[in-house]
């Protein structure tokens, strides 16, 4: 069992309703309890998860369950789906010393839909979160998707590229038996396949200065 | 996660549902019923996926009633009985409970009740445990997922100990928080069920009962004494106690960490909080002078413990007592770990700083700078999204101030933005159409504006049908819309009476909706919502038709009946069903029925003169604004291809063109 950077190890799934967060959450539990480890999660569901705010709390230990809800500052890494999400995040839950790993593909809430609030440029939101992070790696895990021909895959190309930054004790072997026994086997291939691109694609981010 | 395995020792990774429904197999149950509610959902939706494996009855009810009846027959039958439900469904089944409570159960019967602090999902944030208060009924309340299975096993045991019901109150952050729980034993025999003859249940007379259920109360209080669920962890002597229950205890452990207060707190921790385990509760009390209680929602164990105090006072000295009713910590919402830390803190006199201060002001700018807001909307391609639409074309173009009155389901977002704030009452399930019961009456006093109202499927075998027959009864004004969407779908799209399937996933007879409504009186009508024009005009209609003596559909009988009274049944209630499946469930069997495209020469932008009517009054996530062109484009990621949008462009710059083959993938 890979040493914790530290103990519980804090990490937050945050997107929209619809973009898979839950079942990125629980994919990550099953990886991490197949590991070893102690696990609590703390999810978002019922209205919110109609094209709202969703989040997922982890905590990650090896000796004991905790809140199911992350507190204040408290968040070591955190699994953005969606820019701005990612941003809203760190406020409650930030600090000089999270990791963010980011999904740069925009999805329009409905007040920018219709005019009355404006979505910023995405190369803004993520020079943001730079500013409010240790470390940012990105991709656009829902091109990818789309490209599969499918945009449910983009939580399962993020898991991939998590598993290549090397933050989180997960890897692929552990990702695929996890995955034989949630999924039917005909879907084997197309996750086995989503989660190997988002390690090819993911790229540490650096500001231009 | 396979929740069947006998394979004791073995950790799964469940969710706090899961996890109860674990332990109601670890028991035996044999019988299992439900009304899906968040947060409650997922325990029935388990059990039901090992039903037939593992030899079981699940099923979902019509109600939270009948579903506490269903389990109650299997008890009184000296079988193991489980029914689960959310708080607002307590309320429902509360007529059956406060008189179950006086005949008492033989097989263990658990009702699990998942409250939802704040209303995430819900119309309302009721404390269901002053239930066990107004029923003399056991109360247990797990922390976390741990517990929640080796409470709901020991429930069946202690339920039978007592014969009575007991109740397990669960919240969201428990109930919906997954963590690592270690199987036990799954029982291998069970009893033949067979209802006893010479012992009745029988609520009437209702002194006696109430008495023996008071001995039983009693006793129930005394078994609680040696509960394992109860525990002190803390100094011997502490400057402050935490009394919590629920998910309050790992809030607790939480924030004592947090402020490295664990020399000066202690934290009680009840699981069984109603009965109070007293000499146990006494005992601790001498402990310390200063108590905080913890815990969500009402100040249920703050004021049950206070009044044991006030009982033992002379004996106990004097006590500082912080909580709600000092408002140490909120009265109403969900608990969290800051709310805790901050009322230690506060009671502590202590510093805590959980990062920098500067980091927290860098981060609210940029989140006030840069980050919208992100409303709740029906998804992409929701039938709701063209009802609510035909609804407000058609109240607008009447032009008398129509209104529409609602209740529980996604549909209920009809109140915002993505339903163009056109449902304007909320309260309970089938409340829209009861309101419209009493509003359809009110043209005598001069009410001039025509009566709408909105019901789901489930929610109107669930609530509504009452309403409807009460409404052609007693010959009430309005239109009903029923919105068929063939599931419920707001849960997890559990199927109901109407779809055709059960719980466990076999066949079953369909009751149709709009056979029943003819029965009960009304005109019916059917339309398909994303045929937008038809739903417009066949609305107005409607609404416009005059009440009369239409439509006497029952027998020749009522027929006659009515020319005796002078030929008038007077009756104006109409039902439309607007008849379109969920698109979350369509998305599952069948593809996209269009494939949707902005021809970006014909969309005018600002200049058409449509005041963006596709983007800003309709707001489908699917189909956004591109700032850079100032021209709508669709998002590939979110379009469902309902096609919907293509009828409402006055420019007809949006195309949809049908997918080949979109019809039902195996």
């Amino acid at each position: 069992m890979m040493l914790l950077p530290k103990d519980p190890f804090n990490v937050i799934i945050g997107g929209v309703g619809g973009q898979g967060n839950v079942l990125a959450s629980r994919i990550l539990g099953e990886m991490l309890v197949a590991k070893g480890y102690v696990i609590t999660i703390g999810e978002t569901y019922g209205a919110s998860q109609r094209g709202g705010s969703v989040m997922s709390h982890l905590r990650i230990s090896e000796r004991e369950p905790f809140s199911p809800l992350i507190p204040e500052g408290r968040a070591d890494l955190l699994i953005a789906l969606e820019p701005v999400e990612g941003l809203r995040i760190l406020g409650p839950y930030g600090n000089p010393k999270i990791m963010t790993l980011l999904n740069t593909r925009p999805i329009h809430p409905i007040d920018v839909i219709s005019g009355n609030a404006t979505y910023p440029e995405a190369s803004r939101v993520i020079a943001k979160i730079q500013e409010l992070s240790r470390r940012v790696w990105t991709l656009n895990a829902t091109e990818i998707a789309l490209e599969m021909g499918d945009p449910i895959f983009a939580n399962i190309v993020m898991l991939g590229a998590l598993s290549a930054i090397n933050v989180a004790p997960i890897d692929r072997q552990v990702f695929e038996s996890v995955i034989r026994d949630l999924f039917p086997s005909r879907t084997m291939d197309e996750n086995r396949r989503a989660f190997e691109r988002g390690g090819e694609v993911v790229e540490e981010f650096h500001p231009v200065r | 996660m396979n929740i069947s395995q006998n394979t004791p020792g073995k950790v799964a990774l469940l969710m706090g549902n899961e996890a109860i429904a674990r332990g109601a197999l670890e028991a035996g149950v044999k019988v299992c019923a439900a009304y899906p509610g968040n947060p409650s959902s997922e325990i029935i939706g388990t059990l039901a996926g090992v039903a037939e494996e593992l030899g079981l009855h699940v099923e979902w009810s019509i109600n939270e009633k009948v579903a506490l009846e269903v389990a109650a027959a299997a008890s009184l039958s000296g079988l193991r009985g489980l029914c689960a439900m959310k708080q607002n469904g307590l309320n429902v089944a509360s007529d059956f409970l406060l008189n179950l409570n006086l005949t008492g159960c033989r097989g263990g019967l658990v009702v699990v009740v998942a409250d939802d602090p704040g209303g995430i999902s819900s119309s309302n944030e009721e404390d269901s445990r002053l239930f066990a208060k107004l029923g003399d009924l056991p109360l247990l309340e797990p922390a976390n997922f741990r517990e929640a299975k080796e409470m709901t096993r020991e429930a069946f045991n202690l339920s039978e100990r007592l014969n009575l019901p007991v109740l397990i109150r669960s919240v969201t952050r428990v109930s919906h928080a997954r963590g690592n729980v270690t199987f036990d034993e799954l029982p291998q025999s069970s009893p033949k069920p067979g209802f006893d003859l010479s012992r009745p249940s029988l609520a009437f007379p209702p002194m006696p009962n109430h008495k023996a259920l008071h001995e039983k109360f009693e006793r129930a209080k005394k078994i609680f004494e040696e509960s394992p669920f109860n525990f002190y962890r803390g100094p011997e002597k502490p400057d402050l106690m935490v009394i919590t229950s629920g998910s309050g205890y790992m809030y607790s452990l939480e924030a004592v960490s947090n402020l490295k207060v664990e020399e000066r707190v202690g934290i009680l921790k009840l699981g069984t909080t109603w009965p109070l385990p007293e000499e146990f509760v006494l005992r601790h009390l001498r402990r310390s002078e200063n108590f905080l209680f913890i815990e969500e929602v009402d100040p249920f164990l703050e004021n049950n413990v206070k009044e044991l105090f006030a009982q033992n006072c002379s004996d106990l000295g004097v006590k500082r007592f912080s909580g709600k009713a000092s408002h140490t910590v909120p009265d109403v919402g969900e608990l969290n770990p800051e709310i805790v830390t901050s009322a230690l803190q506060t009671l502590l006199r202590v510093d805590y700083m959980p990062r920098p201060e500067e980091y927290r002001r860098r981060a609210d700018e940029a989140i006030a700078e840069q980050v919208p807001p992100r409303a709740h909307s029906f998804c992409a391609g929701c039938p709701h999204r063209a009802t609510y639409w035909a609804v407000k074309t058609a109240l607008a173009l009447d032009a008398r101030d129509g209104f529409v009155l609602g209740d529980i389901g996604c549909y209920s977002l009809g109140m915002g933005p993505s339903g163009f704030f056109q449902m304007k009452t909320l309260h309970a399930m089938g409340s829209g159409t009861g309101l419209a019961c009493g509003f359809g009456q009110l043209e005598r006093f001069g009410l001039e504006q025509p009566v709408v109202a909105v019901c789901g499927d489930s929610t109107f075998y669930h609530a509504a049908m009452p309403a409807l027959a009460n409404a052609y009864y007693n010959g009430a004004n309005f239109l009903l819309l029923l919105l068929d969407n063939s599931a419920t779908a707001m849960t997890g799209f559990q199927p109901h009476p109407g779809t055709g399937s059960t719980a466990t996933g076999g066949m079953a007879p369909i009751i149709d909706l709009k056979a029943i409504c003819e029965v009960l009186g009304a005109r019916v009508e059917v339309v398909d919502p994303f045929d937008i024009e038809e739903a417009v005009e066949t609305i107005l209609r409607l609404i416009r038709m005059e009440r009369g003596v239409h439509p006497v559909r029952n027998s020749s009988e009522t027929l006659n009946h009515a020319e005796e009274q002078g030929g008038i049944i007077s009756n104006g209630v109409k039902v439309l069903i607007l008849r379109r499946e969920c698109a979350l469930v369509s998305g599952k069997h069948q593809r996209k029925l269009f494939r949707i495209e902005v021809d970006q020469g014909r969309c005018l932008g600002e200049a058409c003169g449509c005041n963006r009517l596709c983007t800003r009054i309709f707001k489908c996530p699917g189909l956004v604004w591109d700032q850079s062109t100032g021209k709508a484009r669709i998002d590939e990621a979110i379009c469902n291809g309902c096609g919907v949008c293509a009828g409402i462009c006055p420019a007809t710059a949006i195309r949809k063109e049908a997918v080949s083959g979109g019809d039902v993938v195996s």
